[in-house]
């Protein structure tokens, strides 16, 4: 099991603020997304789009990383950020 | 020192109390941002625990990097009204120009590279704020 997080406008487009996701093997993050996305085009084009940028268990990745996730792994999806 | 608050911060005293607890410094920057009142009000989230330690590792290499006595981010999160105090930070060092050079460098980074979303309310309109848009709560917003 591992865990999704949506943040700002990506947890608006999936209503909720995350859920757990089953995951009983590593995934790359292609393919985490679409796991993440199920049905829905919409969040999956949303959570793939260049902008977005992901943090795996707290720690914030380059733009671009394309991480293994692994079983356990919390997954945050962030859109750009906005501070001050 | 590093605190993000869902509560109103009066910067003035927040200043005061971290220029007291100065030693060695002769020079102190601080910048406040306000919520401009073009907007009803903004909704600031962050990510809990991530931010913070984001903040303050950035923070400690300013530190070194500009050889500063101490610095300081205060920063919002939640509902904010029009007037209201977004973020206060500070620098401060024995000459100015490190305190000003590393005030900048702070700002730039927590206006882009710190995990923090904005949400801007004005009437029935939900927008939420991102780099190339006209930001309520500051600077236009640009890489």
């Amino acid at each position: 099991m591992s865990r999704v997080l949506f943040f700002g406008r990506l947890r608006d487009q999936a209503g909720m603020s995350g859920h757990p996701v089953p995951l009983a093997v590593p995934l790359g993050l292609a393919e985490f997304r679409e796991q993440v996305a199920g049905s829905d085009s919409g969040l999956l084009a949303a959570l793939s789009a260049p902008v977005i940028r992901v943090a795996v268990n707290g720690t914030v990745l380059p733009r671009g990383a394309n991480p293994v996730i692994r079983p356990g792994d919390e997954v945050a999806f962030l859109p750009p950020f906005s501070g001050g | 020192m590093i605190r993000i608050t869902d509560r109103a911060f009066d910067p003035e005293a927040e200043l005061a109390a971290f220029r007291h607890g100065l030693r060695v410094s002769g020079a102190v920057v601080a910048m406040t941002g306000i919520v401009r009142p073009e907007s009803d009000a903004l909704l600031l989230e962050h990510f809990p625990g991530v931010t913070e330690a984001m903040i303050a590792a950035f923070a400690d290499n300013l530190r070194t990097e500009f050889g500063l006595e101490s610095a300081m981010v205060i920063h919002r999160v939640g509902r904010m009204l029009p007037g209201e105090a977004i973020v206060l930070a500070a620098a401060a060092s024995v000459h100015r120009k490190a305190a000003i050079a590393a005030l900048d460098r702070l700002m730039d980074w927590l206006k882009l590279e710190a995990p923090f979303w904005k949400l801007e309310e004005t009437g029935n309109i939900r927008r939420w704020i991102e780099p190339g848009s006209t930001d309520p709560a500051g600077d236009r917003v640009s890489f």
